[in-house]
């Protein structure tokens, strides 16, 4: 019986771990690095231990230092969550031989799926389909063609050890094999110490459809359906959905049995999923099974009722599975959609900073996981996922809507998120209908899915005119001296008042001005010189409401720095404010080139023709036993140096000359 | 203290005719104040933004701070005269960096901002009022100097500017100077005078002889750049202190500099909450007299003027054409002194000398609403000693000490003006609704005047009297005094700081105490206070 739990991990997953142990009347102990110090995961448990450290081989993959932890805190169980050390079967092993419980698998599963190409051998023994494919271990150059030829074109190299795609290739052309193989060999060996790579036939327009199977220590495997997985971005996946909107009875049968076998020819415990790639014309063939409790099991909470975390923790203590999950039943659909903090129009570079807020409407039907909360730093050490958003209903196309509507209204802001991009692919007729596969996202780059509304819609028009109302109410409210007097109060009416934003839109940054005035009975106001026929009933720093045409609208308004988010009704804008005055460095001027005072040249660091970057030295004056550097005050050519090292100068005496810009063109610049 | 009621009649003839008439005034007023605004008019506008510059009013609104007010003064000086409405400058007082400052920017559309007599004028009245309340002054520069076709009348009062520019320095009153274009001749020593001065890189021109003037003085080719470009006194000369690449860049080192002062206001400050009053200010314009014989309540004024509606009336039952008492506005706490019916007799002098001695004793700033025919005349009065009553208010207001803020609600003549801390009375500003008169009798009092002394004239003389001529002489009389005593004349002259919109006018008086308050807010001390 489990007392006390450590969960070895961070973030949504330690509190979604927790809450269960909540349920269950379960202690709870956290671990954590010193940048997780004061996370929610760490402020929900009963008991934290510091791990120091910040980046994961400091802290979250130091296995010997976590089970002292637990050993330290009196636990009596370990969750290792997903990632970090969840497949590592030597941890699992220490976890053992420290005298705890291991919540997963038993480590001979872990150690036997780690490898895939021990894994395809070991399903293709069991009679689980497996795609074609071939070790390449100690296969020369010359006989590769014909390895291929006999897996079937198109072919995929992967390496054996890690996963997240790195070190994957296709492969269409024999001329292009000898590289690809080679290239991966390289990559794996960087990234897992292990070269070993095979080639795997290639199947063009996949899904991916994996089933979440469960084991316990009497001998039973059962399968708890599937989770479609195909929309993905560089092989993470971004939105799961159970069921799978192509499957049938038949095949949901077929697969369902493929894995349970899978289950069981390792000898599976616990949670575990055994991935397949499913093929246009129904075939399905095994990819890999992951001994750990997934990512997307969300969906197959909402859809089976079941409590994945509860089962785990159950089949840990050694209890049989109960009725609920040896029988279980699919009901409604559910979509999972994972918020990273990522910029899906900058190549998905993650993004960094103060989470100024973090609020996702929990209506009826959504999930919320997620391992920040307003006002959290998102740290460049893990993963960027933010959190998970899952919705369910009775249709697929219900809970898409109410997915859409969540993402649409979250509060997201201090980072740049793939929430757009999420609520875009959503919306795609495509996925509508469930014509989906891996590729999706390559066939629908980011910067086609109009992701954002563009600048002239009435969307960001009103955005901008409701960051400048709330501004300026801000700006009123702050003032020290004439605040009681209405917001740009003239006594001889002059030009309206100003704001301007910057909209960072897909097909560049726009400028939006917005105009306004607050006359006697209301305000006036444009933006971009169109007027807005608008009446602004409710003027705050955060909050800016706008009647149209009898229609009130509800901007809400919050800002952080010069950032500036504006959540409307159709969604929220990101905005940055124009500064009032051009920034510009010191007002350094081609007269610094001149003598300062009268001295002596100690070197001349440049000839005629030079090209200088502005702030490069020049020439080293000595003067009253100071050396004094003149630095070039504008990027530019020099076009003249009238003077020599050890030579005595006046003040005022032109040192160098330099002409602003690329071309040597004589022109003004000059020193003298 | 009381939340005053209202017994407006928004519904009544006169309330309706009166709003009439008010918003027909303030249509003129905006239609003049458009005058000023316009400048040189369009062409010369055009030929100014042309060469990438801001025009004067564009220069203030990115000087002062975003969404602030500006409080302008004097916007119709010059009125009916030959200059330029506004009279080729704009001074007011803005908020730069949190810090209430005194703005004044020539308006080079305008004969490139030369200077005529009233500029001087309205110049000199706005340094007063930063010197009386202690405000950091900016001058704003782009003027080619003095016009000289009026040179006899400027020479010898500008050298007054120059004087009262290190005046207000010595006064520990900082002065900047932000030098967009020419500042010429007399005008170089703006930025000479001033504590702090900004150049823009190619634009400012500071010295004290052009190069036609050098060449016939001295026979010199010198180019301007040379001769007083903004690099060279940013370097050689070290007349400019700081060098700006552009005009925003100007502004922007002038908001530094404002900034870096660090000023502190020497009143209390605000102590009183500052909600808004509960009966609406657009009654105003129904409640103002059109028909300055026709009185009005000025408390249905101060209901719409002060914090919460609350006044606290003093000796509300003694001499009860003025009403006296203590009110806030914006959480200023003053001393109210408002006439009700016109005329003031010996008990409003009396009450009125009481409440200005008492406001000296706790150090409040009053409040002066004027609407006042003047004191009362008659054998009664003059034997019950109207002279001396009158003599103690006019002492009582001319050696206060508490700033005075004056808004002329109506009439404003004879020596109730004066009473009523009129312009004379140096109060530290003073405001005028657009129905308002001033003069030193009501026109056709005037007129009459006039005609019984020329009969009287005639009579003694044993000359015919001539009735239609007196008929048509009155008639012309009463017309010009009239004319001489609206509101826009009396504004052109600067008489007043400016005329405002009635609505405004609690917005008027926050800003004006507050102006106030930057300095010691310090009554007069001696004798305690007299039971008149």
């Amino acid at each position: 019986m489990i007392r006390k739990l450590l969960v070895a991990n961070r973030g949504e997953i330690a509190r979604r771990v927790f809450r269960t142990c909540r349920d269950l009347g379960i202690a709870t102990v956290a671990v954590h690095s010193d940048p997780d110090a004061s996370s929610p995961f760490v402020a929900e448990a009963n008991e934290s231990v510091a791990l120091g450290g910040a980046t994961p081989a400091e802290s979250y993959l130091r296995g010997g230092a976590i089970v002292a932890a637990a050993v330290a805190a009196g636990a009596d169980a370990v969750h290792p969550g997903y990632g970090f050390l969840s497949e590592d079967a030597g941890f699992a092993a220490a976890v053992v031989a420290a005298g705890l419980t291991w919540v997963g698998p038993p480590p001979a599963a872990i150690e036997a799926m780690g490898s895939k190409l021990a894994a395809r051998r070991l399903m293709g023994d069991a009679s689980v389909p497996v795609l074609p494919g071939e070790d390449l271990t100690g296969v020369g150059d010359a006989d590769l063609e014909s390895v291929a030829t006999k897996v079937g074109w198109p072919v995929l190299v992967k390496a054996s050890a890690g996963g997240g795609g790195r070190g994957m290739r296709v492969v269409r052309r024999p001329r292009d094999l000898m590289e690809a193989v080679a290239a991966a060999r390289r990559e794996a060996t960087a990234a897992f110490g292990d070269g070993t790579v095979f080639l795997e036939r290639y199947v063009d327009e996949p899904r991916h459809v994996e089933i979440q199977i469960f084991g316990d220590a009497h001998g039973r495997v059962v399968s708890l359906f599937e989770r479609e997985c195909s929309i993905q971005r560089r092989h993470q996946k971004i939105l799961e959905e159970a069921p799978s909107p192509v499957m049938t009875a038949a095949l949901r049968d077929a697969m369902g049995a493929a894995a349970v076998t899978a289950g069981r020819a390792i000898g599976y415990v616990g949670a575990g999923t055994v991935e397949f790639v499913l093929t246009p014309d129904g075939e399905f063939y095994f990819l890999e099974v992951n001994t750990r409790l997934q990512v997307e099991h969300p969906v197959t909470e909402a859809v089976t009722g079941l409590d994945l975390v509860a089962l785990q923790l159950a089949v840990a203590e050694g209890h049989p599975l109960p009725p609920g999950a040896l029988a279980p039943e699919l009901r409604g659909h559910a979509i999972e959609a994972r918020l990273y903090a990522e910029d899906p129009l900058a190549s998905f570079l993650p993004s960094a900073g103060t989470l100024s807020r973090f609020e996702v409407p929990l209506d009826a039907g959504v999930r919320v996981d997620s391992g920040v909360e307003s006002g959290d730093t998102v740290s460049v050490n893990y993963d960027p996922m933010l959190a998970k958003v899952v919705a369910c209903g009775s249709s697929r196309d219900g809970a898409r809507r109410r997915l859409v509507a969540a993402l649409r209204r979250a509060r997201i802001h201090g980072v740049t998120t793939n929430r757009d991009l999420l609520v875009a692919v959503l919306e795609h007729p495509e996925f509508a209908d469930g014509a989906i596969d891996t590729h999706f996202l390559e066939r629908h780059p980011p910067t086609s899915l109009c992701l954002l509304p563009p600048p002239g819609s009435a969307q960001v028009r009103h955005s901008v005119l409701a960051a400048a109302l709330a501004d300026q109410a801000a700006a009123r409210r702050a003032a020290s001296v004439w605040a009681e007097a209405p917001s740009g109060w003239r006594n001889n009416a002059g030009d309206p008042q100003v704001r301007a934003y910057r909209y960072r839109y897909d097909q560049g940054p726009a400028r939006l001005e917005a105009r306004y005035r607050r006359g006697r009975t209301g305000w006036w106001a444009e933006v971009d010189g169109t007027g807005i026929d608008a009446v602004a009933t409710t003027v705050e720093p955060g909050q800016v409401e706008l009647v149209e045409s009898g229609v009130r609208r509800r901007y809400r308004v919050e800002t952080e720095g010069d950032r500036v988010w504006v959540d409307g009704p159709d969604g929220s804008v990101e905005l940055q404010r124009e500064p009032r005055f051009p920034e510009r460095g010191a007002a350094a001027a081609a007269g610094s080139l001149v003598a300062p005072m009268p001295g002596v040249v100690r070197r001349v660091q440049v000839t005629e023709g030079d090209l200088v970057e502005r702030g490069a030295p020049l020439v080293i004056l000595e003067a009253m036993k100071m050396e004094q550097t003149v630095l070039a005050p504008v990027t530019g050519t020099v076009t003249a140096v009238p003077v020599a090292e050890n030579q005595t100068v006046a003040a005022g005496a032109t040192l160098v000359v330099i002409h602003e810009g690329g071309d040597a063109e004589a022109g003004e610049g000059a020193g003298g | 203290m009381t939340v005053l009621r209202s017994a407006v009649d928004r519904g009544s003839d006169v309330f309706r005719s009166n709003r009439e008439g008010m918003l027909a005034r303030l249509a003129a007023l905006d239609d003049q104040q458009a005058l000023a605004r316009a400048g040189g008019g369009a062409a010369y506008v055009e030929r100014h933004r042309s060469r990438g510059r801001y025009l004067a009013r564009e220069r203030i609104d990115l000087l002062v701070d975003e969404d602030a007010p500006f409080l302008e003064l004097s916007s119709l000086a010059a009125w009916g005269t030959e200059f330029t409405v506004g009279a080729s400058v704009v001074t007011g007082v803005g908020v730069v960096a949190g810090t209430e400052c005194m703005l004044i920017a020539h308006d080079p559309t305008v004969r490139g901002g030369a200077s005529n007599p009233y500029t001087w004028r309205k110049v000199l009245r706005a340094m007063a009022i930063a010197r009386e309340n202690r405000l950091p002054t900016v001058n704003l520069v782009e003027s080619g100097g003095g016009d000289l076709r009026t040179q006899a009348e400027l020479f010898v009062p500008a050298g007054k500017l120059f004087h009262d520019l290190t005046a207000l320095s010595a006064a520990g009153i900082p002065t900047v100077a932000l030098v967009f274009g020419s500042s010429t001749a007399g005008g170089a020593y703006v930025p000479g005078m001033c504590d702090y001065s900004v150049m823009v890189r190619q634009a400012a021109k500071v010295f004290l002889g052009g190069p036609p003037l050098v060449k016939m003085a001295t026979g010199e080719d010198a180019d301007d750049e040379s001769l007083g470009g903004a690099e060279m006194h940013s370097r050689v000369s070290g007349l400019s202190d700081y060098l700006a690449d552009d005009e925003l860049g100007c502004i922007a080192i002038g908001r530094q500099i404002v900034e870096h002062l660090h000023w502190r206001k020497l009143g209390p400050g605000p102590s009183e909450p500052s909600d808004p009053p509960v009966h609406d200010p657009e009654d105003l314009l129904g409640i103002a007299s059109i028909d300055l014989k026709v009185p009005f309540d000025p408390r249905e004024v101060l209901a719409r003027t002060v914090d919460g509606s609350r006044f606290e009336e003093y000796k509300p039952l003694y001499g009860s054409a003025l009403v006296t008492g203590w009110a806030s506005v914006w959480g200023y706490p003053v001393g109210v002194l408002a006439n009700a019916r016109g005329v003031l007799s010996n008990e409003e002098a009396q009450k009125g000398t009481e409440l200005i001695l008492l406001c000296n004793q706790t150090d409040l700033p009053l409040v002066f609403l004027q609407n006042t025919t003047g004191f009362m005349v008659g054998t009664r009065y003059e034997q019950r000693g109207i002279v001396k009553d009158g003599a103690k208010m006019i002492n009582a207001v001319t050696n206060s000490s508490v700033p005075h803020v004056t808004i002329n609600m109506g009439a404003s003549y004879g020596a109730g003006n004066y009473g009523m801390s009129g312009r004379s009375y140096d109060p530290r500003l003073l405001f005028t609704w657009p129905n308002a008169k001033t003069a030193i009798m009501g026109p056709e009092q005037l007129a009459g005047v006039m005609s019984i002394v020329a009969r009287q004239a005639a009579q003694a003389a044993g000359r015919p009297f001539d009735e239609e001529a007196d008929a048509t002489r009155r008639a012309e009389l009463a017309a010009r005094v009239e004319a001489e005593s609206l509101a826009p004349h009396m504004s052109g002259l600067l008489y007043d700081d400016g005329i405002v919109d009635p609505r405004d006018t609690r917005t008027i008086l926050g800003m004006s105490l507050s102006v106030c308050h930057n300095n010691v807010v310090a009554g007069t001390r001696g004798y305690g206070v007299f039971r008149m």
